[in-house]
Order: structure tokens, then C-alpha cells, then sequence
């Protein structure tokens, strides 16, 4: 008697984890297995994945979702943040990178609301720089910092001489972007999901 | 032979000796998970507080990688959860898995070798994600290495507690067990799956938030639940007031919990049918939580009065109360008119903290007062001092879940409203995150008064009392 009990016991509990896992994580798995990249969905190129490890690296995910809501949920559509995100968008995610936080905005379109290199890159080197009261941190070690010279002298070697303004840098040095900020920038501009996908349905 | 509704260990001779058996063979491994545990705790503080305190003040310790805002926040969730929690959880089930089958516990180099490979995971894990080598996936942040350290550490720890439930003594399998054995069996499997290489896209989405969730569900939830059981009548010396709704309670638990986690995704591009399922499990959580809450009031009604003189009984109390108190918060929560609001918002870490530390941790502390002494045979010196660590705490955390709660929902209601630009949901919220950092300060402290006890106990330091903390008050209370 004790051993049957014992051992229904067991089973239970093992049912109940299975069963959460397979409603969960198995069927809606092959629902969305099903889903083919949409047709406006580029692959990411080699620099957009090192900037993306760079994303993952510095745990923007903890401030930012990637992750657009429908009309009559949030107001995400009225923000001009993009038509809502369907699973299509996101085959080539990995490891996916939806987010749960929104301390600062949504970034499923930023490349296409931000298209400005310029501007991330200052953004990155100091948030304040560009947005007054921003509670986001800096990411000084994304850049190097050279003795104030003309910007033709650093392009001239290649460098990309960021535009900070003055009270932002240290004093007589200008800031130059590291190969890690520009693919960071890179990936942040490939985050453009605007192309059309027929029916919103998700 | 004992009835089902017999109090845990009751007081006959056998069940005596049983208890310095079991006592004794649970010590050093008991001792050695609860002190990596504490020293988790603190690391996982100084974490979670400068991870607060960049909020403030975002540009301070801004030139250092190792501590930038989206390392240490992993860095400090892995460290409560992996570490301090779960090496607690593993102390307080290898003890009361012994006491509760009155034997000795089994196995114990299993403990050793887990113990070791628990910490090694957690520090390697932690380490790489200063160092900037995460998954990016969250709560499963630690690199593969750090994940199979950690893996292996708990298959050997439910391993050693099956095999002292397979020697039990005893017929009767009290409600706290039926936690622990559930809660030994799920976790190994859970976090195997979670971590299988497999996934990617919104499946991993799926499978990341089942995962996050349920980790609460078959680790968190049971241990703090089968303190609540076990402690509460042990204290107050009154078995739990009835056995159908404890019977209630766990498999409707089971049932729905695990159903939950997708409820962490509302609004997002996943099949709407999904997410509607977890939201209909969440909401059915009212069962198993008002059963628990029931059980519980009425095995305490009358005995309110005993908060007075165990702080073993007032910690766990508090946390079983917010136990209650977080569960509904997150059946409401789950609702898609609530959730539209405070999703994305620092309301869930109100949350999130009201569960882990007012509900869990505050449950751990009360355990870890009440089996200490039995393991050093040492009572706690300095009881005034437990006073502080209660004080401090249960204000810190009051302040912390109130200024996240109601800082979060003022965010939500200003990043709804399209007038607005979005950065009025940023300012809106400073002074509540200055809120926060002081209550993290005061938990803080809080923690330096209990680690500095436990540190006292483990030498068998202090003065030398003969009595109970807070037993002058049990006499006062017995007149
Ligand atoms: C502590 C939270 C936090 C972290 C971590 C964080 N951000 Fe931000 N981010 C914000 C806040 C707040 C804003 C809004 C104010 C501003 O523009 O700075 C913002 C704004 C932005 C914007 C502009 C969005 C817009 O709509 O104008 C971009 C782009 C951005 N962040 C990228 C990043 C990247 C890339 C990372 C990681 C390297 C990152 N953020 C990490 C909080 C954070
Ligand atoms: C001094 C005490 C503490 C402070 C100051 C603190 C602070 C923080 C901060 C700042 C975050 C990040 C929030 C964000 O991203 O916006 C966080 C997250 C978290 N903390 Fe703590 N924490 C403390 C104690 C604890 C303890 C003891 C536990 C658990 C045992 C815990 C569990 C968590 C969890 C689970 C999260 C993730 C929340 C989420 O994803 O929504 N914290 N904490």
C-alpha cells in the first residue's frame, strides 16, 4: 500500500512538470516551427552578429524590449514604434532578445527611427550627451580617446572621429569609435522591421 | 504509530533518539550549504545594491565594464537565485528531509561533492558574466560549463535526499515532504530541458519564460512553502489544521503552476492561445494559494501571541503572509487590462522582490534561526540582535516592494499615454528608484546584524546562553 502510493505519487509529479512543458514549450514549438522567415527579413550579416554579441555582452536586454504590441494593447502603434512583431521576425534570433523591460524604449525599429550613426555613437560614449535626464549607462571602453586633432587626421587612418560635443569629453581629446561600437551601431540600425507582412495575425 | 494529523517529530522517546540521529548526520552538510548560502547572500546584496544605485546616479563606476548596469543586474539575480537561494533551499531539505523520515541522512559525500560543484558553478558563472561572456538569456545567463557544474551539483543532491526517503522510518509522509520530493524531482529535470541547445526565436522565448517562471514553481515556492508547513505547527505546538486542504493545496499547485510561465509575454508575438492558457492557470492559482492561506490561518489563530517569542515563527509567518500576499498580486497581474499597464515596468521587480525576499528569503532566515542550533548545539547569542535583523529587513523590504510598486504603476500609466513623450516615463520614476536604493541599503544592513550571528554560531562564538532567544518572553507569555 505504502509503495503504491509512494510511486502514484511520483508519477504525479512527474505529469504535472511534463505536462506544463508540453502545452507550453512542445506544441506551440511545432506551431511556430512552421513559421518561414518573412520575405522582407534579411538575414544578419557577420559585423550586425558582433554587434549583437556586443548587445548581449553589455545587457542592453535588461532596459530594452524588442518587442512591438498590437493596437488596443499599450500604445506601442501610436508611438510610431512599428507594426506589431510577429514570430516570422524573429527566425534568425539567437539567442532571442524579446526583453521583459522597457526602462528605455522599445528597439524592434530603432534603425529605422534612429537611422543616424552619429547619433548612437554619441549616445553610447555618454547618454546624457544626447538625452538630457537619461538614466541609461555610458559605454566609454566601446571607444578610445586621442589628442584633439583635426578630424581629417583620423580619417585619414581610418578612424572614425565621433562627434561629442565638447562638454562631454574630456578635456583636448576628441573620441574616436572602436570597430566593437561601430558593430554595435551596425546591428542597432539592422534592428528595420518594417517591411509589410500580409496578415497581422500572430 | 501517528495519525495524519500528528505534529512533525512529536515527543515520544523513540522519535527522540530519531531526532539526535537525524540532527547529527544532517550537521556538516547542513552547515556547509547554509554557509555558502549566506555568503551568496552577501554578494548578491552588494550586487543587487549597486545595480540600484546606477539608476541613481548612471554615471558612477561608469568606466568600469566588469560593473556596467547589464552585467552586475545578471550578475545579482544569479547570484540570489543559484546561490543563495538554492544552496539554502538545499540545507533546509537535506535537514528536514532527515527529521521528517526520522533517519539519518544517506549519502552524505554526495552532499560534499554537490556542495563543492554548486559553488564552483556559481562562481564560474558568475565571473564570466562580469567578464561579458553571457548567454543572454535570462536566469540562464551562466555560460554551459557553469550550467553543467551547477546541473550535476543537483542530481547529486536529490539523489542523497530520495536515498534518505527510501530509509525512512516513519509510514506517514508529512505535507513539507510531499514539497521536497516534488521539488528534488522537478528541478534537475527543468533545468536540463531549460538549457538543451535546441531552441531559438520565439520558441526560446517560450521555453526561457516557462523556465524563469517555473523555477519558482518546483524550487523557490516548495522550499518556502515546506518551511511554512513544518515551522508553523512546530513552533506553536498544534498539528496543521487539516490534512484535505494541505492535500488540496499541493496538487492543485502542481497542476496549475506549471502552466504559468508564458504569462510573462502578454502582448507578445506569440499564439494568442498561449498566452490566454497561462493566463487562465494564473488566475486558477487563487485555488491552491487560498488553500495554503486558509490552512495556515487556522492552524495560527490563537497563537498570534507566539510571534512574540520565536523568531523562527516570525519570520516565517511574515513570509508565509506574503506568500499569500504575492500570489494574489500575481493572478491580478496576469490580467491582460493589469498587465498592459505594468508589464515592461518596475512593478514586476516589486514583485519579483515581494516573492523572493518578503515571501522566500524571510522564510529561509526563519528556518535557518530555528535548525542552527541544533546543528552546533549553540544557541544564538545576542538576541537583540535578531531583533535588528528582523526590523531592518521587513522595513527594507516593505519600502522596496511599496516604492517599485507604486513607481512602476505611475511608469505604466505614463508610457500608455501617447501625449506624453517617453521620457516622462523615466523621470517619473527617480525618486521611487532613490526610494528603492535606500531600502536596499537598510536590507543591507539588515543582512551584516544576521551574518554576523551565523558567524557566531558557526564558531560557537558569543555569549553562552542556555536558553531559546526571546524565551523570557515564551515564560512571560505561558503565565
Ligand atoms: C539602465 C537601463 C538601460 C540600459 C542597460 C541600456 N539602456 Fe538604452 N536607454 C535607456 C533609457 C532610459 C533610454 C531613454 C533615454 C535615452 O535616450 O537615453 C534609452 C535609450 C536608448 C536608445 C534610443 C531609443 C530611442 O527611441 O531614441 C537606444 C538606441 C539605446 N538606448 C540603446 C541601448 C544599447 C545598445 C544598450 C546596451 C549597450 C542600452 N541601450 C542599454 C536605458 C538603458
Ligand atoms: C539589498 C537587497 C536587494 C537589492 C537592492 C536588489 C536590487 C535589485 C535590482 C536593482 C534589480 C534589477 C531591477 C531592474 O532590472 O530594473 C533586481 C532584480 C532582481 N532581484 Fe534583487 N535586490 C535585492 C535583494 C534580492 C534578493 C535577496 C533576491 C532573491 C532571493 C532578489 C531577487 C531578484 C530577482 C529575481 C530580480 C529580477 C527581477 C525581474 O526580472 O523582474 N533580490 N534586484
Amino acid at each position: 500500500m505504502m509503495f503504491i502510493r509512494a510511486y502514484v505519487f511520483f508519477l504525479g509529479v512527474l505529469a504535472t512538470l511534463f505536462l506544463g512543458w508540453a502545452a507550453l514549450t512542445f506544441i506551440p514549438g511545432i506551431q511556430i516551427k512552421e513559421v518561414k522567415p518573412l520575405p522582407g527579413l534579411k538575414p544578419y550579416t557577420e559585423q550586425e552578429l558582433r554587434g549583437r554579441a556586443i548587445y548581449i555582452r553589455e545587457g542592453c536586454v535588461y532596459c530594452h524590449s524588442q518587442q512591438t504590441r498590437p493596437d488596443g494593447f499599450g500604445v506601442d502603434q501610436r508611438r510610431g514604434w512599428g507594426r506589431p512583431s510577429v514570430p516570422g521576425d524573429y527566425v534568425y534570433d539567437r539567442p532571442h532578445l524579446l526583453g521583459t523591460m522597457r526602462t528605455g524604449p522599445d528597439l524592434f525599429n530603432i534603425g529605422a527611427r534612429q537611422p543616424s550613426e552619429d547619433w548612437h555613437l554619441i549616445h553610447l560614449y555618454n547618454p546624457r550627451a544626447t538625452s538630457p535626464g537619461s538614466i541609461m549607462p555610458p559605454y566609454p571602453w566601446l571607444f578610445e580617446e586621442a589628442e584633439e586633432a583635426p578630424e581629417e587626421f583620423y580619417r585619414m587612418q581610418g578612424k572614425r572621429v565621433v562627434p561629442v560635443p565638447e562638454q562631454f569629453r574630456p578635456e583636448g581629446k576628441v573620441v574616436i569609435a572602436t570597430q566593437e561600437a561601430l558593430d554595435l551601431v551596425a546591428y542597432l540600425l539592422s534592428l528595420n522591421h518594417t517591411y509589410p507582412v500580409k496578415a497581422e495575425k500572430r | 504509530m501517528k495519525s495524519d494529523h500528528s505534529i512533525p517529530g512529536t515527543e515520544e522517546a523513540p522519535e527522540l533518539s530519531y531526532r539526535i540521529l537525524s540532527d547529527t548526520s544532517s550537521s556538516a552538510p547542513v552547515i556547509v550549504f547554509f554557509t555558502s548560502a549566506v555568503v551568496w547572500l552577501l554578494v548578491g546584496t552588494v550586487f543587487g545594491l549597486i545595480a540600484s544605485f546606477k539608476f541613481n546616479f548612471p554615471d558612477w563606476l561608469g568606466n568600469i565594464p566588469a560593473l556596467t548596469f547589464g552585467r552586475v543586474r545578471p550578475a545579482h539575480l544569479n547570484s540570489v537565485i543559484y546561490g543563495w537561494a538554492s544552496l539554502g533551499i538545499a540545507g533546509l531539505y537535506v535537514w528536514l528531509t532527515a527529521r521528517l523520515c526520522q533517519t539519518e541522512v544517506h549519502w552524505r559525500r554526495l552532499l560534499y561533492i554537490s556542495a563543492i560543484l554548486w559553488n564552483a558553478g556559481v562562481l564560474y558563472g558568475v565571473v564570466s558574466i562580469l567578464g561579458g561572456h553571457s548567454q543572454g538569456i535570462e536566469w540562464l545567463e551562466f555560460p554551459k560549463g557553469a550550467q553543467t557544474l551547477i546541473a550535476m551539483a543537483s542530481v547529486l543532491l536529490s539523489l542523497s535526499i530520495l536515498r534518505t526517503f527510501y530509509g525512512r522510518r516513519v509510514k506517514h509522509i508529512y505535507v513539507s515532504l510531499w514539497y521536497i520530493l516534488a521539488s528534488v524531482i522537478w528541478f534537475p529535470i527543468l533545468y536540463v530541458i531549460a538549457n538543451l541547445p535546441f531552441y531559438s526565436g520565439v520558441t526560446q522565448a517560450a521555453v526561457n519564460w516557462w523556465y524563469a517562471h517555473n523555477i519558482l514553481t518546483v524550487w523557490v515556492t516548495p522550499a518556502g512553502l515546506a518551511a511554512a508547513y513544518y515551522f508553523i505547527p512546530k513552533v506553536i505546538g498544534r498539528p496543521i489544521h487539516s490534512y484535505y486542504l494541505s492535500l488540496l493545496g499541493f496538487w492543485s499547485f502542481a497542476l496549475f503552476y506549471n502552466w504559468n510561465g508564458i504569462h510573462h509575454l502578454i502582448g507578445g508575438p506569440l499564439p494568442t492561445w498561449l498566452i490566454s492558457v497561462s493566463i487562465v492557470a494564473s488566475v486558477l492559482m487563487f485555488i491552491p494559494v487560498i488553500t495554503v492561506a486558509i490552512n495556515h490561518h487556522l492552524t495560527m489563530v490563537g497563537h498570534f501571541g507566539k510571534l512574540r517569542y520565536s523568531p523562527t515563527l516570525r519570520f516565517v509567518v511574515f513570509g508565509a503572509m506574503c506568500y499569500t500576499a504575492v500570489s494574489f498580486q500575481g493572478s491580478i497581474q496576469a490580467l491582460r487590462s493589469f498587465n498592459e499597464i505594468t508589464h515592461f515596468t518596475h512593478y514586476t521587480v516589486g514583485h519579483a522582490h515581494l516573492g523572493l525576499y518578503a515571501f522566500f528569503t524571510m522564510s529561509i532566515f526563519g528556518a535557518i534561526y530555528y535548525i542552527m542550533p541544533r546543528l552546533t548545539k549553540w544557541e544564538w547569542p545576542y538576541p537583540v540582535l535578531i531583533k535588528f535583523h528582523f526590523w531592518l529587513v521587513a522595513l527594507g523590504i516593505t519600502l522596496y516592494v511599496i516604492s517599485m510598486t507604486v513607481g512602476g504603476f505611475i511608469q505604466g500609466l505614463y508610457m500608455n499615454d501617447p501625449s506624453r513623450p517617453f521620457m516622462d516615463s523615466v523621470q517619473v520614476t527617480k525618486p521611487y528608484l532613490m526610494a528603492r536604493s535606500i531600502a536596499g541599503v537598510v536590507i543591507l544592513i539588515g543582512h551584516l546584524f544576521f551574518i554576523y550571528l551565523f558567524y557566531l554560531m558557526i564558531k560557537r562564538k558569543g555569549v553562552k546562553r542556555l536558553t531559546p532567544p526571546w524565551y523570557e518572553k515564551a515564560e512571560e507569555y505561558a503565565r
